[in-house]
């Protein structure tokens, strides 16, 4: 059996009519802007939420990153806010808004306060819940309507994915991150490559890494076309949770029954992709899908190079991005970077870009944004001295939310700007401007498009 | 066992109505709900943004359109052109129309997406030939007190003034209304015992 299978059957309540399974949601995670339809709609109903003790709230997509004073600005952020607070409290949802120490991103926040777990399906209306799955979790994204049925019942309508492992071997090279690692994925299987599959990630490049940087990885499972993403519960899984707010307090005698969420020896995977991760390169996006990558020492694909059915995306993304096929990646002159949300706004990403940052001034014309994912990353921050060593290169230091991710709040870009991004999505429109441009990269590696101006390969820095 | 508040609500085995003829080919949802309403924070006030763009000037006055046409204030039953509800696929869509009081969409074709995101929210799509559609059309314009019903067990839509043709719908969906399964939310308590069971089984969050 593998860790899906597992996590499955004991969250399994009955096979429905239509043949599709009944899962049970063991952690519901809500937020402003999807939750508020589907509130009204049980509502409507007289439904009450069944399992409040299980659904916890934070708001994150539209909160203002400058001033958090209420009412917000835009009056429609404001409307959520409003929304959500009376929601919570009208069901007894407990949440964690701006000032409780404890706001942020829903991705981020989840882990950091332990409410994530290994073996336990989660569930949230934002399509990067896959994240959770760096903890042997279930990450479910999910829409309004099917948020609607987890507040009515605690469960929602499932089919069981298929299972792809991906073996990443070997030990990474300096300058690659776990970014560079999914971003290589997604560019290799393709956007719908994993449409059908969880993908569990394994081998010894991901043992390697810390759980933030699984995070990483896990995050952007979707973008890759995986309805999941995990990798299976080890010791710094339990030693991350040890002492976090919500964690059981006696850790050491649930570690065990934790660690028993694996994959059997011998499984039979449904697919095997095997990647060499001594062979990695920092990546960039260059088009208008985060499939659309490449090493930061390659060139943009020409058509012919492409398989067909990607070749009308590509003239797409040649003509919004105006770049030409044939073009290198490196030296493209960028117009903002920012450096957050939930792919890339944890403590671990910031003392990363930070290593690179200290001692060097951004850019003359770049604009810079760091926003750090929660309230607990930036307190983390300040009290390493990090929001100085930003603020002294020039960077912006911001309050936690989603930011540039999606531009739902004031932080955007204006015109055809660029921007070097440590976020998860490059779609047209996606940082506020119908015109702007997106080049997806790790944290390290827009801190260093920021100080140079342009998008640089970070293997070649003193660091 | 059915949670108190939802028994017998799920079953659909007709729709009566007047009709609303709109019987243009590829009507897209953004024609259906223009994309800067979806921002809205609850479905409730959607309807009145169902076909905004067409049904309002630049300065907010009436055009012509049969949503603002008062002979068909009041009817349930829109009849469409094909390929009904294409484009992007938001759920925003067929709740505007709802909201607006639609309650069953009768077309030659619709958009897969757009007939799925209907069906969940108990809103059948049924189909009929584009001749019969321009005959029950012709019938809704000449009368618009024309009562239409749409029998799904049946497969058949009737006006009151004795007209009749067959029609057609995806037997999976037409299942689902007959059997209340189109509500996931109803589907889903009726195995309120063993949520229950599974909840308790399971290790607390807290
Ligand atoms: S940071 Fe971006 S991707 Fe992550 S939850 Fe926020 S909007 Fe979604």
């Amino acid at each position: 059996m593998t860790l899906l299978d597992k996590v499955w059957e004991l969250h399994k309540v009955a096979t429905l009519p239509n043949g599709q399974d009944q899962l049970f949601i063991a952690l519901h995670l809500v937020h402003e802007v999807t939750s508020p339809q589907a509130f009204q709609m049980i509502e409507e109903r007289g439904l009450p939420v069944l399992f409040p003790e299980r659904t916890f709230a934070t708001s994150d997509h539209i909160v203002p990153t400058d001033s958090k004073a209420r009412p917000f600005s835009d009056p429609l952020a404001e409307e959520m806010m409003a929304a959500l607070e009376r929601n919570v409290k009208k069901h007894g949802i407990e949440a964690f808004f701006p000032g409780s120490g404890y706001q942020g991103i829903v991705h981020v926040i989840g882990p950091e306060l332990g409410l994530t777990r290994p073996g336990i399906t989660i569930a949230c209306g934002d399509s990067h819940t896959s994240s959770h799955g760096a903890f042997g979790a279930l990450g479910f994204g999910v829409g309004t309507t099917q948020i609607r049925d987890i507040l009515a019942t605690g469960t929602m309508a499932l089919s069981k994915p298929k299972v792809r492992r991906i073996e990443v071997t070997g030990t990474l090279p300096k300058g690659v991150y776990a970014k560079d690692i999914i971003m290589t994925i997604i560019a290799r299987l393709g956007v719908n490559g994993g449409l059908g599959y969880a993908y569990e990630y394994g081998g010894s490049a991901i043992q390697a890494l810390g759980m933030e940087e699984r995070l990483t990885i896990c995050n952007m499972s979707i973008e890759g076309g995986a309805r999941v993403g995990y990798v299976e519960p080890d010791e710094k899984t339990i030693q991350y949770l040890r002492g976090r707010p919500f964690a059981p307090k006696n850790i050491d005698d649930v570690a065990p029954y934790w660690l028993s969420f694996r994959s059997d020896p011998g499984t039979q995977y449904d697919d095997v992709v095997v990647i060499d991760g001594k062979t990695l390169e920092p990546m960039v996006s260059w088009g208008i899908n985060p499939g659309q990558a490449i090493p930061v020492s390659g060139r943009i694909p020409s058509p012919q190079e492409l398989p067909p059915n990607e070749r009308d995306t590509a003239e797409k993304a040649y003509k919004h991005m105006k770049f030409f096929p044939g073009e290198p990646i490196e030296g493209k002159k960028i117009d903002v970077a920012f450096i957050g949300s939930c792919t890339n706004g944890r403590i671990t990403d910031l003392r990363e870009a930070a290593r690179i940052v200290k001692g060097r001034k951004k850019a003359a014309h770049v604009r810079v944004y760091v926003v750090p994912g929660s309230e607990q990353v930036d307190a983390q921050a300040r009290k390493e001295g990090l929001d100085t060593l930003f603020r002294d290169a020039g960077f912006e230091w911001r309050s936690p939310g989603c930011s540039m991710c999606l531009a739902m709040n004031p932080d955007r870009l204006e015109g055809e700007e660029i921007c070097a991004s440590s976020s998860n999505r490059n779609f047209i429109g996606r940082q506020g401007s119908p015109k702007g441009r997106t080049l997806l990269m790790s944290p390290a590696m827009v801190a260093a498009a920021a100080i140079a101006g342009e998008v640089v390969d970070i293997r070649k820095w003193e660091i | 066992m059915t949670h108190p508040n939802l028994k017998n609500t799920s079953i659909i085995e007709s729709v009566k109505g007047r009709g609303i003829p709109l019987a243009e080919n590829d009507v897209d949802t953004d024609r259906i709900i223009p994309a800067r309403y979806l921002k809205f924070i609850t479905f409730e006030g959607l309807g009145a943004y169902a076909f905004y763009d067409e049904r309002f000037d630049e300065q907010g006055k009436p055009k012509s359109h049969p949503f603002n046409d008062p002979r068909y204030s009041g009817a349930s039953i829109l009849l469409a052109g094909a390929n009904f509800g294409c484009g992007s696929s938001r759920e925003h869509a067929p709740q505007a129309l709802y909201r607006a009081g639609i309650r069953a969409i009768v077309a030659p074709s619709f958009a897969e997406i757009f007939a799925g995101n209907s069906t969940a929210i108990g809103m059948p799509t049924v189909m009929v030939s584009s001749l019969h559609l321009d005959t029950l059309i012709t019938l809704v314009t000449q009368n618009p007190s024309t009562e239409i019903h749409i029998d799904l067990k049946n497969k058949t839509l009737t006006t009151s003034s004795g007209w009749t043709c067959p029609v057609d719908m995806n037997e999976g969906y037409r299942k689902a209304f007959l059997e209340g399964s189109w509500d996931s939310t109803a589907v889903l308590l009726a195995n309120l015992e063993l949520i229950r069971k599974k909840a308790a089984e399971l290790p607390s969050i807290r």
